[in-house]
């Protein structure tokens, strides 16, 4: 018989180990299913885990990977830190990166790279539009934001699928689903190392990341917005106690997190795609669900976090090429280390009692 | 017309059932957001089991099972864990994508015999009524069964009226003397089973053969059909057709070439679970005495 302890304070220590021992548990029973269904688990080990690791623009692509999932974390973040749950990331990514490309194929012909700020705020304004669709309806009408938001993601896959293959076809694509190419003035360019050259694909669009997680700490621990979102998650008695008014902090959260999310898109599509095509998310929406758990709803904390579940996305393709593993095996990683990370929550706040024989 | 009415019906049988079983675990104060991904264990299940065995009845054992599996994976973090019940269902969806889409991949292009239709003596032999009420398969005449016996189990029944007291306030039904845990399990392992069945409907009936995520979001909707249904068993029925119908409707504006581009049309279901909830939750706010009070809160004292 298993009981909980309620613990004086949370555990220090548990913050950081948590995590740790979260990944641990979660390779162990990840290669325990592999083993299970008859893969190689030592090969399948090394190529999720290791291969991405092999070749120094492998490692650029991991971070390449990383800067949507941070991004969005980031913003999923704030939800769910107040308990809003804003499961349609995916959704906001993709309608950030239709109305920027919009924008970017009306000006064909620009060339300035100070266009990409117009279209990275229309991409913000793409994602939170989105975002805040299920906001008012669950401020004025109750109705449950997880359900809507996801609900806004199939909508959103299918909308940009009819725009693609309809109104923003490129006609000379020769009938492939693919708009125009954007203008030089809406690509984010790779950066050049001197003496380097390129490093894989890694792009100035990460330079967006290092804004953002500083910006993020600060508005967290050091604003008082960011100090009400984390009292309406933690103690919502105490946030309606002193006045802090729950309907526009849930808009708030979901209209930034909705934003950020379009941003990443901005960014996906400006940086590695250069056209809008039918697929421009691959799922990193649902991905930063995860990220933002592992980071344990901390900027500092998600930046890892993105990194890590990057790694692991790239080592999936890389055993999909190599092993014929299919791709979204990843997200048996993904659920388990949920699993796992969440049941660290629990043991941070109990003390497990371990008691013979029944009751 | 009669060919329509039937498809609707089977269209509706897997949303039926899922919302079935989640409106129990939610009746328990369990809520499951891993509807989807037990849908989609019950769906692979299925398939591999009557692919192995050659009889399409064992793949609805088969999607039972791998639902129950599934939802005791639920039970055992959020129960016994005391996890956070919205992030572990979103989890339990993840985990089974990723399980389903490794296990389906064996299974690709491999084509499995539906689910025979079950007559009955000249009945079905009635026109339109006898092909609609006495020409289905085994599963449509199960998930009628298992409403009904709902509807009365939820109302009549000693154990109904305690899991709806362990749903609505588990304090003090923990302090009557429930063990408020175990009965949280069954009702968890019932909704997985009932959302197995409905997953494993669809390659049974519906689609028969393995594509990845190929619910395609049909358990996100089962939960808003519990809402939709306002947690009344009955009312999922009509839930259910109406959705099974604007399925429907759209495939069959596609096919007869409306001239509305097939993506607007296929957005449909899923703007009219929006709409649906909207016109619900407005309703329940002003009401909330049919909510149950402890839906997704975790359950700390005892054992």
């Amino acid at each position: 018989m298993i009981t909980f302890i309620p613990r004086d304070k949370v555990s220090k220590n548990w913050i950081i180990i948590a995590p740790i021992l979260s990944i641990v548990f979660t390779i162990f029973f990840g290669l325990l299913i592999f083993t299970f269904l008859g893969y190689n688990p030592l090969e399948t080990l090394y190529q999720i885990f290791v291969s991405p690791f092999s070749r120094i623009d492998r490692i650029s692509d991991i971070l390449v990977k990383a800067c949507p999932l941070i991004i969005i974390g980031t913003g999923l973040m704030l939800c769910f830190k107040s308990n809003v749950w804003n499961i349609g990331a995916e959704g906001q990514f993709i309608m950030g990166a239709l109305l920027a490309g919009f924008i970017a194929l009306s000006f064909p012909n620009i060339e300035t790279k100070f266009f990409l700020l117009i279209t990275i705020l229309a991409g913000f304004v793409g994602g939170a539009l989105w975002a805040f669709i299920p906001a008012i309806l669950k401020t004025k009408l109750n109705v449950n934001e997880i359900l809507v938001s996801l609900m806004l993601v199939y909508v959103a896959m299918l909308f940009i699928d009819f725009i693609v293959r309809g109104p923003l076809r490129d006609p000379m694509s020769f009938g492939f689903p693919l708009s125009k190419p954007y203008p030089e003035g809406a690509l984010i360019n790779k950066i050049p190392f001197p003496g380097i050259g390129f490093l894989g694909q890694l792009h100035y669009g990460i330079l967006f990341v290092f804004l953002l997680v500083p910006f993020s700490w600060i508005f967290v621990n050091k604003t008082l917005s960011g100090f009400k979102i984390n009292v309406l998650g933690s103690a919502p008695q105490a946030a309606k106690f002193a006045g802090f008014k729950q309907n526009s902090i849930t808009i708030t959260v979901l209209l930034l997190s909705g934003g950020l999310a379009g941003v990443a898109g901005v960014i996906e599509v400006s940086a590695n795609i250069g056209q809008l095509q039918p697929e421009v998310s691959f799922g990193y929406g649902f991905t930063a669900i995860i990220v933002a758990f592992l980071g344990r709803l901390s900027p500092i904390g998600i930046l890892f976090a993105g990194i890590i579940i990057a790694t692991v996305k790239l080592g999936a393709d890389n055993a999909q090429m190599t092993m014929g593993i299919p791709k979204v095996v990843t997200g048996l990683f993904e659920g388990i280390l949920l699993f796992f990370l969440l049941t660290g929550e629990t043991l941070q706040k109990y003390k497990i009692k371990w008691s013979e024989g029944k009751k | 017309m009669e060919a329509l009415i039937l498809t609707i019906i089977a269209t509706s049988i897997p949303l039926l059932l899922a919302a079935t079983g989640e409106l129990i675990a939610e009746k328990s104060g369990i809520l499951n957001l891993g509807v989807e991904g037990m849908m989609l264990s019950g769906a692979v299940g299925a398939l591999g089991a009557v692919l192995w065995l050659e009889n399409p009845y064992y793949g609805i054992i088969a999607g039972a099972l791998s639902g129950l599996l599934m939802a005791s994976i639920f039970s055992v973090f959020t129960i016994n864990f005391m996890t956070n019940q919205v992030a572990t269902g979103l989890g339990l969806t993840i985990f089974a994508t990723g399980l389903t889409g490794l296990a389906g991949a064996p299974l690709v292009g491999k084509t499995i015999p539906s689910l025979p239709k079950i007559e009955f003596f000249l009945l079905s032999d009635i026109p339109l009524i006898g092909s609609i009420l006495f020409k289905q398969d085994f599963v449509a005449y199960l998930s009628i069964a298992i409403i009904i016996f709902i509807s009365f189990f939820l109302k009549y029944s000693k154990s109904g009226i305690i899991l709806r007291a362990v749903g609505d306030d588990h304090q003090s039904a923990h302090s009557v003397g429930y063990p408020v845990k175990k009965i949280r399990w069954y009702a968890t392992c019932f909704g997985g089973m009932c959302a197995g069945i409905g997953g494993a409907y669809i390659p049974l009936v519906l689609t028969p053969h393995w594509s990845e995520g190929m619910t395609a979001g049909r358990g996100w909707i089962a939960l808003a059909l519990v809402v939709f249904a306002s947690w009344i068993p009955w009312r999922i029925i009509v839930g259910a057709l109406i959705f099974g119908g604007i399925t429907i409707a759209q495939l069959v504006g596609q096919a007869r070439g409306w001239p509305i581009p097939s993506q607007l049309l296929s957005m449909m279901p899923y703007i009219a679970t929006i709409i649906a909830l909207t016109m619900i939750s407005g309703r329940l706010s002003k009401n909330n005495s049919v909510v149950p009070s402890s839906l997704g809160k975790p359950f700390f004292g005892g054992q």
